[in-house]
């Protein structure tokens, strides 16, 4: 059950994280689901809005996701996931991943910036039904 | 009044995308679908009955909360509202700078 996503798709949330380093990137991505599989078709830079911590923290601003909503609806696709970056932390969900994750079946991808460059990029799927029983899992990235 | 889902809900609307509901405020709109779709009421309440902090209610471009009557507002059929979760995290490791 991978994400499959295009290279320049890829190679461009990698280098938003490069950009913005060192504070934390984000961005939504578009695509379709068959479930199982999640499969990306385009990707939309969102800004960060905790500009009191960019450093450790990102929030996209609601506007943001209903722009992005919209744009979807007239390309028939589907908001699928978002991704981040951790500027200097690993590729990993933290507790504040967890505690701010809404989006059950989508995916989170979240890529380690290392000094400035892109290193691990990972992605977790939030399943669950509820905020009682949600969970991260390890989700194959491939990239296509 | 058009009530647009975001994914992770959808499975909660038969699917849909966007549902149509009848009713002349914000708060009714709601009312009707969560009527419609008895799922939904978990999903956008709290046991207590008030919206999670974490759902964004957009009424057209307006933000629901900074409205002056707020969910109370009037609705006419060609209003469209937003559900839309929110999206945030960092690597942070607690709450600690909100």
């Amino acid at each position: 059950m991978p994400l499959t996503i295009p290279q320049p798709l890829y190679d461009e949330l990698r280098a938003h994280g490069e950009e913005t380093y060192p504070h934390e990137c984000c961005g939504i991505l578009l695509g379709k689901s068959a479930d199982p599989d999640l499969h990306v078709h385009q990707i939309i830079r969102a800004g960060n809005t905790r500009t009191d911590s960019a450093h450790n923290r990102y929030n996209i601003a609601p506007q943001e996701l209903i722009a992005a909503q919209r744009q979807a609806r007239k390309s028939g696709l589907d908001i699928i996931g978002f991704y981040h970056s951790h500027p200097d932390h690993p590729a990993q969900w933290s507790p504040t991943d967890f505690a701010e994750a809404h989006w059950f079946g989508c995916a989170y991808v979240i890529t380690a910036i290392e000094k400035g460059h892109a290193a691990i990029t990972n992605s977790f799927l939030l399943t669950g039904t509820t905020e009682d029983d949600k969970t991260f899992i390890s989700h194959p990235i491939e990239v296509t | 009044m058009q009530i647009h889902i975001p994914t992770p809900l959808r499975a909660y609307t038969d699917k849909q995308e966007t549902v149509s509901v009848s009713g002349s405020t914000v708060s009714e709109g709601l009312a009707a679908l969560v009527a419609a779709h008895p799922a939904m009421q978990q999903h956008l309440y709290t046991p207590e009955g008030k919206l999670r902090s974490f759902v964004n209610l957009y009424l057209n471009d307006d933000d629901v909360r900074y409205l002056p009557a707020k969910e109370e507002t009037a609705v006419t059929p060609t209003d469209e509202l937003t559900i839309i979760p929110s999206i945030a995290g960092g690597s942070a490791a607690t709450g600690c700078c909100r």
